[in-house]
């Protein structure tokens, strides 16, 4: 039984067919990259998958949960469903700390001590643990992504988005965050990655997902997909990546 | 006829000055509780309540406040109600200052990252959680400059409120330019006055505005 499947889902914004038909099966422990041009709705089906975006037709089912664009229902699915995003957005008033243990707090309803002790272990996870009073603004880049990670894993998610949660990093700042992804990934923690990160892509994840024209153009193992293109996309695409 | 001391000019001035900052303040409180009602339903989304925030908006910005003071004081005996210009004046303050700081806020509300209201979805926070633990907090601190600014315009339209007879500080000044035919005298004191009511409150705009700013 697969934790997240995509069942021909398309997607219209007014007259554009972003999505066309997306079919998906993803395995608990699973690390899967989603890579592609920008607008060839990679990020569109990330955030069909946790309710952020409603998609027109099809059915998207996460951990036995019907995706639907619906404020109880994303509640309910942000206890399964984590999600990083590239602009970071962390909640610049609150502090480390508090950024993290806000939802907690409320939507799991834990006491604030057990929400402190779940912000501590999701702080040491990525490395962060001495920032937990610190404010967004007096962290790096990469730190505020990190802290991001952390507060996503503080719902204790069974599968986390990342959406092209490294492209507004300086470079020398990228590899402390794919550091923490690639810890996740070791643990079993599910991965859905929108990224340009074809090294991590390749290294680190089980599956590569060529998007290409709202389509799924070429898919399989991710050595195997990005040493053999079958397609002259795929293999265009990755000689003006790499 | 009796005479008047530059002294007495000054005080009788500074004794309706009071009634100028009386009707000030129930002008801004008045206009504060509306216009957060206004701005909830402003951003709320949903169309029925959006329209008519704007009609609303659009209505009162779109006309002298003058005309607004008319309408109330004139318009409501007409209506067989009887308004002292007391109460037509803080009615129709609190109207037009409703608009206003409605339209601020508003823009306060939607200077806050779309990135932050989808994070907070995805923490799965509920619409009353995100706008009470997210966005209005950091609202608050980008509106707090241009609120005490517009409290600047409050002050000054209670000027307006001395046509339907309400006797503040403007009133207060024509009243005795009557009586000493000094015009000059008189309405610079009551322009100087007002000077020292608004002055503290733009200061205080921009320094607000400027260690706000820092601290984000």
């Amino acid at each position: 039984m697969s934790l997240v499947s995509i069942n021909n889902v398309h997607k219209y914004y007014g007259s554009n067919h972003v999505l066309k038909g997306i079919n998906l099966e993803i395995g608990a422990g699973e690390v899967v990259s989603i890579i592609g041009r920008s607008g060839s709705g990679k990020s569109t089906l990330l955030r069909c998958i946790n309710g952020l975006e409603a998609y027109s037709e099809g059915g998207v089912v996460v951990d036995q949960m019907e995706v639907v664009y619906d404020d109880r229902q994303i509640r309910k699915l942000s206890k399964s469903v984590g999600m990083v995003f590239q602009s970071f957005n962390l909640f610049p008033h609150l502090t480390v700390g508090q950024n993290i243990m806000l939802a907690p707090k409320l939507v799991r309803k834990l006491p604030e001590s057990e929400a402190k002790v779940i912000a501590q272990e999701v702080l040491a996870k990525v490395g962060l643990a001495e920032k937990i009073d610190s404010y967004p603004a007096e962290l790096s880049g990469g730190q505020q992504q990190r802290v991001a990670i952390a507060r996503s894993l503080a719902m204790n998610p069974k599968v986390l988005l990342c959406d092209e949660i490294t492209s507004a990093l300086d470079p020398e700042l990228v590899g402390e965050v794919l550091k923490v992804l690639e810890d996740l990934a070791a643990e079993g923690m599910t991965l859905i990655l929108v990224t340009h990160e074809m090294n991590f892509a390749r290294d680190v994840g089980d599956r590569v997902i060529f998007m290409h024209q709202g389509l799924v153009w070429e898919e399989g193992d991710s050595k195997t997909v990005l040493a053999n293109p079958q397609t002259p996309e795929l293999s265009k695409f990755i000689n003006a990546v790499l | 006829m009796s005479v008047f001391s530059d002294w007495d000019i000054l005080r009788n001035l500074l004794l309706a000055a009071r009634w100028t900052v009386v009707l000030s303040l129930i002008a801004f409180a008045g206009g504060a509780t509306v216009g957060l009602l206004l701005t909830m339903m402003q951003v709320s989304g949903r169309t029925l309540l959006v329209r008519f925030t704007r009609l609303y908006i659009e209505l009162f910005q779109g006309t002298p406040l003058l005309m607004q003071l008319f309408l109330v004081f004139f318009g409501l005996s007409l209506m067989g109600l009887e308004v002292s210009a007391w109460f037509a004046a803080a009615l129709a303050l609190t109207l037009f200052s409703s608009a206003y700081l409605t339209e601020i806020w508003r823009g306060c509300i939607e200077s806050i990252p779309r990135g932050q209201w989808e994070a907070s979805r995805c923490l799965g926070l509920s619409y009353f959680e995100i706008m009470r633990h997210i966005i209005l907090p950091q609202a608050l601190k980008v509106a707090i400059a241009p609120t005490v600014g517009f409290s600047v315009q409050i002050v000054k339209g209670t000027a307006l409120a001395s046509i339907i007879g309400f006797v503040e500080l403007t009133k207060a000044g024509t009243m005795l330019n009557n009586a000493t035919f000094e015009p000059f005298k008189v309405f610079g004191m009551v322009a100087l006055l007002y000077f020292l009511l608004c002055y503290p409150l733009s200061v205080a705009s921009r320094k607000l505005e400027r260690k706000l700013n820092v601290a984000r």
